[in-house]
């Protein structure tokens, strides 16, 4: 579910899914379990590659600012399945030109695979993955936000659909294993644009919020051009702008160490 | 000496690139390279200070200001890049240029990348403990507390990769050897073993190092395939013990004996964790029956790491690694001034890395330790992200151990603390 479109392609099958139905009363879906796959499809796979350009500002409650800006890069081995993910940094300066690479699987029993390019050193280090609710990059988005989160992990149910949303609560299914108790995520009944996600803490407390706040159509893909991230805990919030975002990019095979140790050309210029 | 070679090295890049500018248009490529050009770097300052007293070396065991420039730019056919740190240095009193990297890299063929100049190298598995990485370590940069980036030395190299669905080949041809920037008494007081005792700024260790263009060379070699996310490398190398690994007859300079390595590794996913196991024969060429007493013996040098997540952004790295010396019986007998160590060495490495603050305060513990050599080397490290430019570091280097002679256990009186400030643009 999960935000970030960016990378992520609808194929060109959402126009003829859509075309069928009268665009302002799409058709109203009951099975909970077709609306998180649609979300999920839009919001990480759409497309069978895509590039974009993400800057994050995080603001803290203090109001001061921190910059990260980074080239993404995504191909999907299997729509719906696993995917990888080349991050080239331009920002801060101190890390620019640092790579960092995830191999993401689907399948519930086995951790990505993630690599850091450390360009001073030139050295490829391997990183253990096994929690990904760490903070991405020191901001206020998580691993998770931003490759998306397993829908195996949680339970869903379809808990309100008005006219613009369906409202989808998650219940993990191994409470344990994360910070919150549930999350409901407002899906546009349109689009399947996943464009709000409130987390609520152990005491039922709401404590974190991601928004869309634009929406482009990109080759045809709706695409969350900006988002917005608070933390009702600490107060600081981050929020993240993609730029150049292009889908069906023909994507070589650029996971590796190769361009893990020089970045391809032509994707990150 | 690093003036002089980084001079060559980028008159050589230069030369290099002029024939192939002059087949385009030489005055529109200049234009782009200019157009393209991006230009960052830092500016640092450091100081420590001796714990201990040490009646070979200064109190001050840093004190510099660095401003750092790295400066690159492209053409259609190839990437350029200088990279270089002016020092004003209060320890030696002296102004240096350190070039760190001078090359031109290309992708000339979708199967081929190649990459000419002064280079910083690194392969292998080891996390601050290297095997089949023989490329130069600058060991005093290590001990005094600069960034861990300054232990790699830069090589002037020509590494050229293959790539095929087979495996991949990497192969760098360094044409003049490039020696580690060792411990030799100037800034860091050592044993020195013909002394039998500490030395430092009084016995600055001379050495005869092999320095023919062409003829004292070096070659290392890595093919590597990744199976099933699980990085398999097979690797070789011939040239010379890094450090010094032996002295001349007259005990009068440390030299560095032909060395040939042969090693392997593997890493991936253990569990929850990364695991990784490296293996390397290091052949000390110059005696092959292990006789001489002067140069350093074979070995076989093993290593086994683990490292996984234990909290949130919590990290736990653990290490095993042996030297095992193949003739230490005739060595022993025929070493001149005794030695200072088991047949084995054994040493274990632990890392702890947290971070705080939305990431922004990193605190580190490395900790070497020999159950043989009974020494330890600890560098705790916290590094502070004032903002996205700014960041402030303090740490440590600490050794201790029960003999003077060994490894870690010779630096006791190195023993230093420091504070660092840099700004990056």
């Amino acid at each position: 579910m999960k935000l970030l479109p960016a990378f992520t392609i609808i194929l060109v099958f959402s126009t003829a899914l859509f075309a069928a139905n009268d665009p302002n009363r799409p058709e109203k879906i009951t099975d909970v379990e077709t609306i998180v796959n649609k979300a999920n499809f839009v919001a990480y796979y759409q497309g069978k590659d895509g590039k974009a350009k993400i800057k994050m500002t995080i603001t803290d409650k203090k109001g001061q600012t921190r910059l990260r800006e980074f080239i993404i890069l995504r191909k999907d081995i299997k729509d719906g399945g696993d995917q990888k993910y080349y991050v080239y940094f331009l920002k801060p300066v101190d890390v620019r030109k640092m790579v960092f690479m995830v191999y993401k699987h689907t399948d519930i029993k086995k951790d990505d695979d993630r690599w850091l390019y450390l360009p001073g050193l030139d050295l490829v280090k391997r990183i253990a993955a096994s929690d990904k609710r760490t903070s991405f990059v020191g901001s206020d988005f998580l691993y998770e936000d931003v490759s998306g989160r397993n829908l195996q992990e949680d339970t869903h149910e379809l808990i309100e659909t008005t006219d613009k949303y369906y409202v989808v609560r998650n219940v993990p299914r191994e409470p344990d294993s994360v910070e919150f108790s549930y999350f409901n995520v407002s899906i546009d009944r349109k689009t399947f644009v996943p464009v709000k996600m409130e987390f609520y803490d152990k005491k039922n407390k709401l404590y974190r919020v991601i928004k869309s706040q634009k929406v482009e159509t990109i080759q045809g893909f709706p695409t969350v051009v900006k988002s917005i991230v608070s933390d009702l805990n600490t107060g600081s919030k981050t929020v993240m702008e993609f730029t150049n975002v292009k889908y069906n990019i023909n994507l070589k095979d650029i996971f590796t160490e190769r361009y893990l140790r020089r970045p391809p050309r032509e994707a990150i210029r | 000496m690093i003036h002089h070679r980084g001079f060559i090295v980028v008159m050589l890049v230069v030369t290099l690139s002029l024939p192939v500018m002059a087949q385009e248009d030489t005055a529109n490529d200049f234009n782009s390279l200019l157009s393209n050009l991006d230009i960052h770097g830092f500016y640092e300052i450091r100081s420590g200070y001796r714990m201990r007293k040490d009646k070979y070396e200064k109190d001050m065991s840093i004190m510099e200001q660095r401003l750092q420039l790295d400066i690159s730019s492209y053409l259609d056919w190839a990437d350029f890049k200088v990279k270089g740190d002016i020092i004003g240095d209060l320890v030696e009193e002296q102004a240096d240029f350190d070039l760190r990297e001078a090359y031109i890299f290309t992708r000339p063929y979708d199967f081929m990348d190649l990459k000419v100049g002064r280079q910083i190298l690194t392969w292998g598995t080891g996390d601050l403990v290297f095997i089949n990485d023989l490329f130069p370590k600058d060991w005093q940069s290590f001990f005094i507390g600069r960034d861990t980036e300054y232990l790699k030395a830069p090589s002037d190299a020509v590494k050229i990769s293959l790539f095929s669905d087979l495996a991949n080949l990497d192969i760098v041809y360094t044409p003049q050897f490039d020696s580690d920037r060792f411990i030799s008494g100037e800034r860091l007081s050592y044993w020195n073993s013909n002394l039998s005792r500490l030395a430092g700024a009084d016995a600055i260790q001379h050495t005869d190092k092999p320095n023919r263009w062409f003829r004292d060379d070096e070659i290392a070699v890595r093919v590597y395939k990744n199976i099933n996310n699980y990085e398999y490398a097979l690797y070789a190398y011939h040239g010379y013990w890094k450090s010094p690994g032996g002295q001349n007859a007259a005990a009068t300079k440390a030299i560095f004996p032909d060395l040939n390595v042969y090693g392997a590794s593997v890493r991936g996913n253990v569990g929850k964790g990364i695991g990784n196991l490296e293996v390397g024969y290091y052949e000390s060429d110059d005696d092959q029956s292990g006789k001489n007493g002067n140069i350093n013996n074979s070995e076989l040098r093993f290593l086994a790491g683990y490292t996984r997540e234990i909290g949130k952004d919590f990290t736990a790295g653990l290490q095993y690694y042996v030297e095992h010396m193949l003739d230490y019986g005739r060595h022993k007998d025929s070493s001149p001034s005794g030695l200072n160590r088991d047949r084995d060495r054994h040493l274990i490495t632990v890392r702890l890395t947290k971070l705080l603050m939305n990431q922004n305060l990193r605190c580190s513990l490395f900790i070497y330790f020999s159950p043989s050599d009974k020494d330890t080397y600890m560098r705790p490290n916290i590094n502070y992200k004032v903002s996205d430019n700014l960041a402030v570091e303090a740490g440590a280097n600490i050794f201790f151990g029960d003999y003077p002679g060994t490894f870690f256990g010779q630096f006791q009186n190195n023993t230093n603390i420091y504070t660092a400030l840099r700004y990056s643009f």
